[in-house]
């Protein structure tokens, strides 16, 4: 008798004690960790870790710790869907933050929208945005954008009639589809269309065959990963002096490591993250994505990468939305989210709005032209 | 219109020259021991990656390309000695699973090893490219073709001049009667992988410049080269030669004229009407069954 006695207060204490410490605000992810698509996750995964401690240290949000629970899906997006259940019923996460890829995004927004959870996407389609859907939210730019900068600026320089070459992968077909769609609005007339597999070792069959296309003034390669790495030699090989433009997918170093020379005077969009040691003083993103620079540089010693950007912009975006919202109830958040106006994260200005779930312009893009085995800004 | 021909021709037959050199290597091992070894494009992936891998650790290139070629040399020799060997009373199908084995195990060493990167080896005599008749060759594709070329004739003497060549052909004719001549079947063997392994790397090293390596690249290669092996006649040396250039030259036209969407699909139907026709591939042994 004495003995449940004791343990029924012991118990009340503990209670007690779990009540006086707030529970922690929990931040789900799942990311491509490891896989093929190890490139996006590895980075967002350092990323998140790197600042929910750095926003711990800083005293937390609301009073309370923030707590990161990530699962690693691979890029398997039937994964992706199991974990990101296990996030929303096991472990009652306040908001999702992840997706590396566009698969497992997609693969994930049937749950977030079943269970009302505000769910920030890290992966580029404009599908997942469009049509807007009521918890989902993203933060890199779309292909779409990509194809719209890239027909701004050959349209700046005179060529109207270009041709396109683009790979077989995911990220690639979407960006050709995309251009497609978008080229007539430009006054953009794609005259040959040209396709690679995602393991071919020459384009010169193709890349001669747009050769032999009368009137074309410029080409432009959606593509990622080594591909157009390899069709920036093969361009060269053969001697085409029409301006090359290839997509934000190849926006890396080693893209230009692997293109050696013949890279020189390619342009290509990308993110102003990429070239934050360039960009003028005056840039409002300046201050933002040097300092993500700095500090991702310092803990994991390895360059910074789109990528990791994306997922401090979605970490950063479910913080604000918290504060503005002074809770994390679901709906109270998404609703915080949609009125964010104006915030500088390192993929640009986002301006939410309930049509909008990206919030990105055009802006958020800069044109780079490879000199000298570095990027420059191009005007 | 005939420049255009001779640049798709040249895609073609530089490409081609490398999936004949993986085509070999699919051969040598399959006669040996009728064993289809699926690991063949890892060895083209070891030989590309040890070469960048050494190259940027300061070793001279030529020195560089040695050691690779060795290390994948020993990779096959132990694929042989520590997987192969002691299966042999194992069923053909059984071996052919233990090199699938093999593959991704390599593939998963050269991740952990090395790294997960895409890397270039720098062309070995510049980027220049050399202008023929209107179209342009990079002075690598000559290496490549020349390199093909080079190793065809020493295998052609190998097989035919040397004493274990001989013993190999023997091996592959009837492997019985061989050994009661008294070859030892599993220096053969050996013999065997290690050579193919070393074949493999050469291949590897020589694209490297032009196509890039990387841990996977021996996926894609590994496959072109058995489809070509398959093409020219399973276990016949000219006929992988000859498959790899068939192979690489209809990929090469396809994606010219016809539709670059369409590549691997017209590779793959002059395949299958190959075999359709000559089931025995283009140079391979008429099917004779005997009783």
């Amino acid at each position: 008798m004495a003995f449940r006695l004791l343990s029924m207060i012991a118990a009340a204490l503990l209670a007690f004690a779990a009540h006086a410490q707030p529970q922690p605000i929990r931040i789900g992810a799942f990311l491509a960790v490891t896989g093929p698509a190890a490139f996006l996750g590895d980075p967002e995964q350092k990323t998140l870790e790197l600042y929910v401690g750095k926003l711990n240290a800083a005293g937390g949000l609301l009073g309370r710790k923030l707590e990161l629970v990530s699962y690693d899906s691979a890029g398997d997006a039937e994964k992706a869907r199991t974990f990101a259940k296990r996030l929303i019923e096991q472990d009652k996460v306040d908001v999702i933050v992840g997706g590396s890829t566009t698969g497992e995004t997609m693969a994930v927004v049937p749950l977030a929208e079943a269970a009302g959870i505000p769910f920030i996407s890290l992966a580029g389609a404009v599908v997942i945005i469009e049509p807007v859907k009521k918890w989902v939210f993203k933060t890199p730019h779309t292909d779409r954008m990509a194809c719209e900068k890239v027909f701004v600026d050959m349209k700046a320089r005179g060529a109207t009639r270009i041709a396109l070459i683009s790979g077989a992968g995911g990220f690639d077909k979407s960006m050709r589809a995309e251009c497609l769609k978008v080229a007539g609005k430009y006054g953009i007339e794609i005259a040959a269309d040209e396709s690679y597999g995602a393991a071919d070792t020459d384009m010169t069959a193709q890349l001669t065959k747009i050769r032999g296309t009368p009137g074309i003034q410029a080409v432009l390669n959606a593509g990622f990963g080594q591909g157009p790495a390899i069709v920036t030699r093969n361009y060269k090989q053969l001697g085409i002096a029409l301006p090359l433009y290839q997509s934000h997918g190849v926006a890396s170093k080693e893209y230009v490591k692997l293109s050696g020379e013949a890279a020189e005077g390619v342009r290509l969009p990308a993110a102003a993250l990429l070239v934050a040691d360039v960009l003028p003083d005056n840039d409002p993103q300046k201050k933002v994505v040097t300092g993500y620079k700095r500090e991702y540089e310092a803990r994991y010693k390895s360059e910074i990468s789109t990528f990791g950007g994306h997922a401090y912009d979605g970490l950063m975006l479910a913080v604000e939305a918290m504060r503005r919202a002074n809770s994390t109830q679901h709906e109270a958040v998404r609703a915080a989210l949609e009125s964010i106006k104006g915030y500088v994260g390192t993929g640009g200005v986002v301006n939410l709005s309930p049509t909008d779930h990206m919030g990105l312009d055009l802006s958020a893009f800069r044109m780079l032209e490879v000199r000298k085995g570095d990027w420059t800004l191009v005007k | 219109m005939s420049a255009q021909f001779l640049q798709y021709l040249f895609a073609g037959l530089t490409i081609g020259a490398i999936y004949a050199l993986v085509a070999l290597g699919f051969a040598i091992i399959y006669n040996a021991s009728q064993v289809i070894n699926f690991a063949q494009g890892e060895f083209v992936m070891a030989g590309g990656m040890a070469t960048v891998w050494l190259a940027n650790a300061g070793w001279p290139l030529p020195v560089a390309i040695g050691a690779a070629v060795a290390l994948a040399a020993l990779l096959g020799l132990a694929l042989e000695k520590f997987a192969v060997e002691p299966a042999r009373g194992a069923p053909v199908v059984t071996l052919i699973i233990i090199t699938i084995g093999a593959s991704i195990l390599l593939r998963g060493l050269a991740m952990l090893v090395w790294d997960k990167n895409v890397h270039a080896l720098p062309a070995f005599s510049g980027d220049a490219p050399i202008r023929i008749g209107g179209a342009t060759v990079l002075p690598q594709s000559l290496w490549v073709l020349g390199a093909t070329l080079v190793i065809v004739v020493l295998l052609a003497a190998f097989f035919n001049r040397t004493l274990l060549g001989k013993a190999l052909l023997a091996t592959s004719h009837n492997r019985l009667a061989a050994q009661l001549c008294g070859i030892s079947v599993r220096r053969v063997l050996l013999v065997a992988f290690g050579l193919s392994a070393a074949l493999g790397a050469v291949a590897g090293i020589l694209v490297a410049p032009i196509t890039f390596t990387t841990w996977d690249v021996g996926v894609m290669l590994g496959l072109k080269g058995f489809a070509a092996a398959i093409l020219g006649g399973m276990g016949s040396g000219a006929g992988a030669v000859l498959g790899g250039l068939v192979l690489g030259i209809a990929e090469a036209m396809g994606a010219g004229y016809v539709s670059s969407a369409y590549k691997d699909v017209i590779a793959f139907l002059v395949i299958l009407g190959v075999l359709m026709f000559l089931p025995g591939g283009l140079l391979g042994a008429r099917a004779s069954e005997r009783v």
